[in-house]
């Protein structure tokens, strides 16, 4: 494989992957993988079932730790500290790196509470100051209208969008610096996916959003670079503008244009 | 386009549609040729004819941008079948524009037809016949590339745009000299300079058609690019 693949972007990066292998086993998953994520932008991983691209996601907030038979090499740069090797407790990690996944996971609690728990491993905070954060989270995933009359609730009475949306401000209420979503609208309906991909919109002012989609059109459209694996490669890096457009491998090409298989 | 997609219909559809454009570039392309061919004989009927069969020519560009639209909304194309897409719009835009210059040229052979001024006419009507000729080549060419996506001849469409517009230049110089010679040729030689300026648009639109071309093949808009440095901006 060309290890060639541009991968530094002229924006500053806030995460920077080195050299990352990744292992299932004896499974080869990721083939040394360099890349910048862009600090403030929206970066999408496209790609194949079982090209690599959830599994590189989930390096960068240390998921793969919770199974024993994984393992990654090299390292991930988060404003320049190894997220790999850090002795940072991962909880920590993962209060920097907040995570989203494809099915929406609302904790069998309040909405309030959805949103009110992450807040508590990491801080105490007032009453008053805990409703704040929690109407801000909700605002800010664009929820608030839909529960604020409903906020003791439970979470599981909320429609798909609706959770997914929830766990979203729960992933921001503990004020990350990075957002994984991984595939967050696959099990939504368009308008709910519409409402997630204007938040990602929004999103990217605060934070360095990385998204995971099959869906193509989506990181079209509300990606600004896009990456896309195959096998484990890294096989082409760069502005979703330029990669939808004029692609500079035919893989890509292939790929997009759906000629793939 | 070499390999197929996963949809086979979508394949259909983008074959489909560029046959549609060659087969009105067909069209366009005779258009011109009788036009001319109304001119150099001051045939009537051909010229009455060119300009029945523009009807057709505008509702073939009318049909392939609806089915443009239609393949876009539900296709959704990215990278070379966009490119490709974006391309047959401006090619027909274009197409469609040099059957405009064909019955601009047929209802100047009525006029003077009518007029009766064909019948005293001592004008260099032949001597339009080398740059007409090297139009309709051009057109010719760009068509045959379009076909192929063959980027090496629509290079060759870029280069060759130049001999028109000269051609173009010594019919009007030579024209002047009539007008200046004997003044009541000069309401004839201008209807004259309308045509060879209509000639020399049909080669303009036949180096948009090969700039699109290589738009779709390499991905690189060459508009206003000079020529010396068309090759590099290909790579």
């Amino acid at each position: 494989m060309d290890t060639k693949v541009n991968t530094a972007v002229a924006e500053k990066a806030k995460v920077s992957v080195r050299d990352l292998n990744f292992y299932y086993g004896s499974f080869h998953a990721l083939k040394r993988i360099n890349l910048d994520i862009p600090a403030g932008k929206v970066t999408a991983f496209i790609g194949p079932s079982g090209c690599g691209k959830s599994t590189l996601l989930r390096t960068f907030n240390r998921m793969f730790e919770l199974y024993p038979e994984q393992r990654a090499e090299g390292s991930i740069l988060l404003d320049g500290e190894d997220i790999l090797t850090s002795k940072l407790d991962v909880s920590l990690v993962r209060a920097k790196i907040g995570m989203v996944f494809q099915k929406p996971t609302p904790f069998p609690m309040s909405i309030y509470d959805n949103i009110a728990f992450g807040v508590k491993l990491f801080e105490t905070l007032p009453r008053v100051e805990m409703d704040e954060r929690v109407e801000w989270a909700l605002k800010k995933a664009a929820l608030w209208n839909e529960v604020k009359d409903k906020l003791d609730q439970s979470g599981a009475g909320l429609s798909g969008g609706q959770q997914q949306r929830l766990c979203i401000a729960r992933g921001i209420a503990i004020k990350p610096e990075v957002l994984l979503l991984d595939e967050p609208c696959s099990a939504l309906d368009p308008i709910s996916t519409g409402k997630i991909e204007e938040l990602i919109h929004e999103l990217k002012v605060d934070y360095t959003v990385v998204i995971v989609t099959h869906n193509m059109q989506q990181a079209a459209r509300c990606s600004d670079y896009t990456a896309y694996m195959y096998l484990g490669d890294l096989v082409e890096f760069g502005p979703t503008s330029e990669l939808f457009m004029k692609p500079k491998k035919k893989d890509t090409e292939d790929y997009i244009t759906g000629r793939f298989g | 386009m070499s390999d197929k997609h996963l949809s086979t219909q979508f394949d259909a559809e983008l074959s489909g549609i560029s046959s549609r454009v060659l087969e009105m570039g067909g069209l366009v392309e005779s258009q011109v040729v009788q036009a001319l061919f109304a001119l150099t004989q001051f045939n009537i009927e051909i010229a009455s004819q060119v300009l029945r069969e523009e009807e057709r020519v505008n509702q073939m560009e009318i049909e392939i941008d609806r089915d443009l639209s239609a393949i876009i909304a539900r296709r959704q194309p990215t990278a070379r079948d966009l490119r490709l897409l974006i391309a047959i719009s401006k090619a027909i835009a274009n197409l469609e524009r040099v059957g405009d210059e064909a019955a601009r040229i047929a209802r100047t052979v009525q006029r003077l037809i009518n007029t009766g001024v064909s019948s005293r006419l001592r004008l260099p009507v032949a001597d339009l016949g080398f740059e007409a000729e090297l139009a309709v080549a051009q057109l010719r060419k760009a068509l045959d590339a379009f076909a192929r996506l063959d980027t090496a001849r629509a290079v060759e469409v870029l280069k060759q745009d130049d001999q028109i517009d000269q051609e173009f230049d010594g019919l009007l110089r030579k024209l002047i000299t009539y007008m200046m010679e004997d003044p009541r040729t000069i309401s004839s030689s201008i209807d004259l300079i309308f045509v060879a300026k209509a000639i020399e648009r049909v080669g303009d639109h036949a180096k948009n058609l090969a700039e699109a071309i290589i738009y779709v093949v390499k991905g690189t808009d060459i508009r206003h690019t000079p020529l010396e440095d068309v090759e590099n901006a290909m790579r």
